[in-house]
């Protein structure tokens, strides 16, 4: 174990969460927020000071790097990056109690959306920025803008990719063009566009610059946090049609838009992953729209309601434009189900996701096929293109350890004596990082009543959930921390 | 740049890690899912799975946009065909192609006027070529040539009753009796770039350049005795062997050959008449002796297993063999190797790499590339040659008053056919070719990269 090369990293990682802050300083000084422009600053220097010690203590690193330490990394930069991300929210006194505040701020980082606060339109803006700021630096990861703005000197070669993998979500992560640098790169480009892309839309609707910004953080990272109590039921139709598009376009895997960018429509449409996403949306939005008959006045507001649902839940966003926990059940068990689905691999969603899925079903179809004819060989296929065994038996072992997640938190959550659909919906919309659930953490409720104990648990479910449960399972194995 | 490199083998890794190295964008193809993995995995590449001689495989590698093919899988056929579809799919790529059965070595050049290949590579032949030219000379470990032949930088190791040993650099002159100039010391392992008060101890193994026509006096006042190569035994019967055989056949030299299959004798037998065939175990020290390895002037050993090839010429040293040649497969453990005596250490596949690599860099940069780059010291620095012109910075100023990077020394400068070992007052003049030794992380592509920005 390489210690000395991964405290740098996560020396470097902190320099880079201090950068990120400055945004919202510069804000809380334009809104002349006093109270949290001290908070800022005094984060700020203790997260540059702390990173640029580890940075230098550690200066003559091996250069040793394997497959380990990258998952090691990846796990602790986000756990650290959280522990300081906190400190503008506790030391400007938002949110008082420290876990509450890493509960706020990992719920940003992660994209989930799930918030302690009952009331949000009376925080400081540049608190209010920070929240959803956090969304879109976590959307399409830390770590990847670290590849992308790094210089070529990070010669570590291979390990970058771990890094790759690990934060980007599916079950196979390959790169765009030959260098890690130039992907990382391709990747925020198009997030970035995009991202501009949704503010120009709101924008037109008429929503304050503020607002635009903080919504399309929320929506490009697929997190949730939103800067109105109600989230964005106040907003114009319009708007919330806005919304659902852009949701659902950061649901889609990124290379997607590469390869429309390359001018190859064909190969994007036979993605068999893209086909289901779309299927699974337009089926889930006619079965809710036909269940709701005459739950609103007219059509049209029962298919924005029903359109806006599905693709908050189904991307793991999280924004609500209705209560859902008052729909009939039958709706609300297909929104439960999409939670537990979640958009594409290599979107900034999060979720099993849609080509896991995929490949757990056709694995399943062979399965039975070979009971049926036992001598049977049969090659899995993905896009015409077969699948190797070893992703195969990845995909299931992902199964395996998702499944185990969901009831060992169940547990826990269960201490503190609520009902279950409360219980098991807190975990879902955590670990899947969507935001709110059914009942007492339902769209118009919050976290703010759970323990600590569950808090911590359904921290690390958040950020297990958003890094795919590897790199945060592996910092729990006593191998990790031994020799070798 | 984008290079496509066709088969993740050993030629095909290495070229990856030397060509990514130098900045690069490799796409690596490979059938096998596994090595590509641990490819990706050490490198920042990108990597295919499939066929390299399918349209579909190539198009995804991203053919459209390649600058480059290197087709290095094992098979000769596919390296062939790969090229041939890759031109269909796109007229202006350069394409190189590994052909190495000797079978169609002799219509390599027909092939090239038939098939679209810029360039082909044989690594067993030029090796072959290598072997000989070691043969011609015994004593150097390895040499590699410059300026049209006139200039080389000959490997020697120190041994305790050289008359090199404990002495400094600065006064070597006098005890060579030539002038000569070590531009690379490798000891324990690793590359230093010397200078004047360095002292050279046993078991050092130095880089020395020398114009050729002084390497008759380095080797007489250094005791090493040269004497002509007579009878040469050769352990194993692959294809090097054969390139080998035939060249040594053709400039007189007597050959054995020891090969274990009795077809491949047969194969072999008929396709060289000339040599001595024998039928058995190379590791059999009976068989050895009886085959004159106690009175043969050079033991090459060429089996398709470097232990065995180890094993074999340590014999060969043991029985004080005056000159013992041993080829090697794997390169990435020659620095545990050099430490055995078992004579110059051959490799076919950083030979071809260093071809490629060579070829890769001219592409690249038509005007002002390298003349010639040759890996040397294990791989740890380079020997470059230059062409001075209109553009080279500094002409006529004297080198002392150059700020040179470090790790780059000039080792060579030639006027007008005259070959100079530069000291400080040395200068260059336009149409010079100027030989440049780089150790460390620095990679020169022309020959202004030598100055200080």
């Amino acid at each position: 174990m390489n210690q000395k090369m991964i405290a740098r990293f996560i020396g470097k990682i902190l320099l880079v969460g201090g950068v990120f802050m400055l945004p919202a300083y510069i804000l809380s000084l334009c809104y002349r927020e006093k109270e949290a422009g001290q908070a800022f600053l005094l984060s700020i220097t203790v997260t540059m000071l702390i990173g640029g010690a580890l940075v230098t203590a550690n200066k003559g690193a091996k250069r040793g790097f394997h497959a380990k330490e990258g998952l090691v990394c990846v796990g602790l930069s986000w756990i650290v990056l959280g522990l300081f991300g906190a400190l503008p929210f506790f030391f400007s006194g938002a949110i008082p109690n420290y876990v509450d505040a890493l509960f706020e701020i990992i719920s940003g980082f992660t994209t989930t959306g799930a918030s302690i606060l009952p009331e949000v339109e009376s925080l400081p803006k540049s608190i209010l920025y920070w929240r959803s700021f956090s969304h879109w630096l976590g959307g399409m990861g830390v770590l990847v803008f670290l590849l992308a703005v790094s210089s070529g000197d990070e010669r570590s070669k291979g390990f970058t990719m771990h890094l790759l993998r690990a934060e980007s979500p599916g079950p196979k992560v390959g790169k765009l063009v030959p260098r890690m640098k130039q992907t990382a790169e391709i990747l925020y480009i198009l997030y970035i566009a995009l991202t501009v892309l949704d503010i120009f839309f709101l924008l037109i609707g008429g929503m304050p610059l503020f607002d635009a910004v903080c919504t399309a953080f929320g929506t490009a990272g697929t997190g949730g946090f939103g800067i109105k109590n109600d989230s964005i039921a106040g907003y114009s139709p319009y708007l919330q049609n806005v919304c659902t598009v852009f949701m659902l376009l950061f649901g889609v895997n990124f290379s997607c838009y590469y390869l429309l960018l390359l001018r190859q429509v064909k190969s994007v449409f036979k993605d068999e992953e893209l086909r289901m996403y779309i299927a699974v949306i337009l089926g889930s939005i006619a079965l809710i729209t036909w269940n709701l008959w005459g739950f609103y006045e007219t059509f049209g507001e029962t298919f924005r309601h029903a359109a806006f649902q599905v693709a908050t839940i189904v991307t793991t966003t999280g924004f609500a434009t209705t209560d859902f926990d008052l729909w009939p059940s039958f709706s609300k068990g297909i929104l439960v189900c999409l939670m537990l689905l979640g958009a594409c691999a290599g979107s900034t969603g999060g979720g099993f996701k849609c080509g896991r899925a995929l490949l757990v079903l056709k694995g399943l179809r062979r399965s039975v096929r070979q009971i049926v004819h036992p001598g049977k060989v049969e090659v899995v296929r993905m896009n015409g293109r077969p699948v190797e065994e070893k992703i195969l038996e990845n995909t299931n072992a992902y199964l395996a350890a998702y499944t185990l997640i969901i009831i060992g938190s169940f547990f826990v959550v269960c201490l503190d004596g609520f009902s279950m659909t409360t219980s098991i919906t807190a975990v879902f919309a955590c670990f899947n990082n969507i935001g709110p659930g059914l009942e007492l953490v339902g769209p118009t409720c919050n976290y703010s009543g759970f323990g600590i104990l569950s808090k911590l648990i359904l921290i690390l479910d958040m950020l297990a959930g958003r890094l795919e449960i590897f790199p945060i399972l592996i910092l729990f194995s006593r191998t990790t921390w031994g020799k070798r | 740049m984008n290079i496509i490199i066709a088969g993740d083998g050993k030629v095909g890794s290495m070229l990856t890690k030397q060509l990514s190295a130098e900045g690069y964008d490799i796409t690596l193809i490979d059938a096998n899912p596994k090595v590509l993995e641990s490819t990706e995995e050490m490198y920042d590449i990108m990597a295919v799975q499939g066929n390299c001689a399918s349209m579909e495989v190539l198009e995804q590698a991203g053919i459209k946009d390649a600058d480059l093919l290197i087709a290095a899988t094992s098979a000769d056929e596919i390296n062939l065909l790969c090229c041939l579809t890759a031109h269909g799919m796109n007229q202006k790529l350069p394409t190189i192609a590994r052909i190495r059965n000797p079978e169609y070595s002799d219509q390599i050049i027909k092939m090239r006027e038939v098939f679209p290949l810029a360039m082909t590579i044989n690594p067993e032949k030029q090796a072959a070529v290598e072997i000989e030219r070691l043969l011609k000379f015994p004593g150097f470990l390895k040499r590699d040539t410059f300026a049209k032949g006139r200039v080389e930088i000959v490997e020697l190791r120190v041994d305790n009753d050289s008359p090199l040993c404990n002495h400094t650099l600065a006064d070597l002159d006098s005890v060579v009796g030539c002038k000569i100039l070590v531009c690379a010391v490798l000891r324990d392992g690793s590359a230093v770039a010397p200078d004047g008060n360095y002292t050279l101890l046993a078991g050092d193994r130095i880089f020395v350049t020398a114009p050729t026509n002084t390497l008759e006096t380095l080797l007489k006042n250094l005791h090493i005795i040269t004497h002509k190569v007579k009878r040469v035994l050769i352990c194993g019967g692959g294809r090097l062997c054969y390139y080998l055989a035939k060249l040594l056949v053709e400039s007189g030299i007597s050959v054995h050959v020891i090969e274990q299959d009795y077809d491949r004798c047969v194969h072999f037998a008929g396709m060289l008449p000339g040599v001595t065939v024998i039928h058995g175990d190379a590791s059999d020290e009976h068989l050895l002796e009886s085959e004159g390895i106690d009175d043969c002037d050079a033991l090459v050993t060429l089996t398709g297993l470097d232990e065995l090839n180890m094993v074999i010429s340590l014999q060969g040293t043991i029985r004080k063999v005056p000159q013992v040649i041993t080829k090697l497969g794997r390169v990435d453990n020659s620095h545990i190797l050099d430490r055995l005596p078992i004579g110059s250490t051959i490799s076919p596949k950083r030979l071809c790499c260093n071809t490629i690599v060579r070829y890769v860099r001219a592409l690249r940069d038509q005007t002002g590339a390298a003349l010639s780059v040759h890996a040397i010291a294990d791989g740890q620095a380079e020997a470059l040659e230059f062409r001075v012109d209109e553009h080279t910075r500094h002409i006529g100023e004297p080198l002392k008053q150059l700020h040179i990077k470090k790790n780059v020394l000039v080792v060579c400068i030639t006027h007008g056919g005259i070959q100079e070992i530069p000291g400080g007052d040395s200068s260059f003049a336009k149409g010079d070719t100027v030989i440049i030794v780089t150790s460390g992380d620095v990679v020169i592509y022309q020959l202004n990269d030598i100055f200080e920005a």
